[in-house]
């Protein structure tokens, strides 16, 4: 089975702040991984391989720094990487992002997508399904478990009160949770490899084939940020701080007034 | 020319979601800034006699889509019926609650008719110059907020939280229509089957409907210190317990009732944090309570920055007093 698994690298944190003065991210020092819904779907990609047969290709967008990302995922067993980066693609909302990893993923032959569920940076969910539409296949969201039967598979999805058992043909994409799997750490030997073998990088010059200049990068966007800022906290309310008996009573108090005892 | 708001009515098993009346009710507000109407768009099979119920909630009208192959969620037919209502209505704006239909279901008919999606939306406001739809999202678990804009496609199209947006109280004396929108389906709508729906009993209660929330953090210590004080405060109360991530990975307390960013955004009229520090990600789920009450040992907790009434104090000690004085005084009134 042709595999392909698409990745982003993320900050290795949700604690990041805004710069007062550009208003822009600090990632300055913040280590970056692979997210970590995404890592699921390496780790399931190289058990389907392992129970049939075929290759894994991870395809990740991002600036050149992805590399390691991709060499990571080299070393934990995969057989290809495929950088996407040229400046051309950068400011995408999830629209243009899913339009131009579409547009790379049509060069390439597969049977089966996976993508994480959500980046932790964006948290959107979107990119998944938005590339399935592009490519005309179905998808199954918020996958928790994946079996392989004569050819089709056998996934169970995960709502809120209810999973839903299906069965899909190939091709198709699955977008799956960090809790599908304990994905495998890297081994030396995968290391050594993962140095040793070449990351693809393929810019807008690569795929012009398949690429609409209309639906990449900032003015491909269907959507823009108008601005952003840190929240604004509520604002505090009373504070005391006295003995216990005194706020006893004083909780009491402002639970009567308000009507709510 | 686009017009007019449009809301994903999203119903399971013939129950239309709590999530829906919200829409509806912030969708009534948005619309009448923009002098427009509100529709709801009710996709499923046998829903005719509910249809009314959004109409109390404050929409003009519903669009009913349904067959058989709709009684439970797909994404392909799911999509076709929403694409076609579109296609057919043309909406200024398109709402969608931001549950796990919701984030399947969105992006997909945002692709096909090559609109923008803002996910995960807690407010949504008109720009008075443009008329566009302002939509504001937290990123990065919440540490910052955006704004978004589309400006050139339609509709603007959004996911919102459940829990984020305030249903209005239904009116029955409201008046509107129920129109029938006939989209033809077959088996090519269907290319993913579904084998087996697993339904999940529901073992605690959803902490989403509750008046009154007793909610417990890392504060509390262990499981039985959480529910020995706890379970008897919120049954004082009458309200229900809830918990923070932390003593949700702790293990005191089951996901479904966590509070926060990765879990359930609530407002109830009551919410008294229990040893809760108030990281940025909890209260991102609780800030929109009426009254919130904080107990914490620790005099620098960020939940006293957003709490009516901050209380320093050990919860150990007080919790069990606190729930005496309000029984002594329930007795004595």
């Amino acid at each position: 089975m042709k595999i392909v698994v698409c990745v982003k690298q993320v900050p290795d944190t949700t604690e990041v702040r805004l710069d007062p003065v550009t208003n822009t991210l600090i990632r300055d020092g913040v280590p970056s991984i692979i997210n970590p819904d995404d890592k699921a779907g390496i780790e399931a990609a190289l058990r389907i391989k392992e129970e049939v047969g075929g290759t894994v290709t991870i395809v990740s967008m991002g600036p050149p720094q992805a590399d390691v990302a991709l060499r990571e995922a080299l070393a934990m067993g995969a057989d290809d990487a495929i950088l996407i980066s040229d400046r051309a693609f950068g400011g995408a909302d999830t629209w243009a992002t899913s339009s131009t990893i579409a547009a790379a993923l049509k060069k390439l032959d597969y049977d089966l997508i996976i993508t994480g569920r959500q980046a932790i940076d964006g948290d959107t969910a979107q990119v998944g399904p938005q590339i399935a539409e592009h490519l005309g296949i179905p998808q199954i969201s918020y996958v928790e478990d994946i079996k392989v039967e004569d050819g089709t598979l056998l996934v169970k999805r995960k709502f809120e009160d209810r999973s839903h058992l299906l069965r899909a043909k190939l091709p198709c994409l699955l977008t799956c949770l960090s809790e599908l799997n304990e994905s495998r750490y890297m081994s030396i030997g995968g290391i050594f490899r993962a140095y040793k073998k070449d990351v693809q990088v393929w810019g807008l010059e690569d795929m012009k084939d398949t690429v609409d200049m209309a639906n990449i990068g900032l003015k491909g966007s269907p959507t823009r940020v108008r601005k952003s800022f840190t929240k604004q906290a509520k604002g505090a309310g009373e504070k005391i701080n006295v003995p216990e008996d005194e706020a006893v009573a004083i909780i009491v108090s402002r639970l009567a007034e308000k009507h709510l005892i | 020319m686009s017009k007019n708001v449009y809301v994903f009515a999203e119903q399971r098993d013939g129950n239309i979601q709590k999530v829906a009346y919200e829409l509806v009710g912030k969708a009534r507000e948005l619309a009448d800034t923009l002098d427009e109407k509100v529709y709801a768009v009710l996709v499923g099979q046998g829903m005719d006699a509910q249809a009314g119920s959004l109409i109390a909630a404050g929409a003009d009208g519903v669009v009913l889509v349904q067959d058989e192959m709709l009684a439970e969620y797909t994404t392909e037919a799911y999509t076709k019926a929403v694409v076609e209502v579109i296609r057919e209505k043309g909406p200024e704006i398109f709402l969608i609650g931001a549950t796990a239909i919701g984030r399947d279901l969105a992006p997909r008919v945002s692709a096909r008719i090559h609109t923008g999606l803002t996910a995960d939306c807690t407010g949504l406001a008109i720009d008075e110059a443009s008329r566009n739809l302002l939509m504001t999202r937290p990123a990065f678990g919440g540490n910052i907020m955006a704004t978004i804009v589309c400006e050139d496609h339609r509709p603007q199209m959004a996911t919102v939280r459940p829990g984020v947006m305030k249903a209005l109280a239904a009116d029955s004396t409201r008046t509107g229509e129920v129109e029938e929108l006939k989209v033809a389906f077959s088996a090519a709508d269907m290319p993913v089957e579904v084998v087996e729906v697993i339904r999940e009993e529901r073992t605690s209660v959803d902490i989403t409907e509750a008046k009154v929330l007793v909610s417990g953090g890392r504060g509390m210590s262990d499981a039985e210190n959480f529910n020995a004080l706890l379970d008897p405060l919120a049954e004082v109360l009458g309200g229900v317990v809830s918990g923070s991530r932390g003593a949700v990975d702790a293990g005191w307390i089951d996901h479904e009732c966590q509070v926060g960013q990765t879990g359930k955004t609530v407002r109830p009229d009551l919410y008294l944090a229990c040893g809760i520090s108030g990281a940025i990600q909890h209260v991102a789920g609780m800030e929109g309570a009426e009254y919130i009450v904080a107990v914490d040992k620790n005099d620098g907790a960020p939940i006293f920055d957003i709490a009516d009434l901050g209380v320093v104090g050990n919860v150990d000690t007080l919790l069990p007093k606190l729930t005496e004085a309000i029984k002594e005084y329930k007795e004595g009134k």
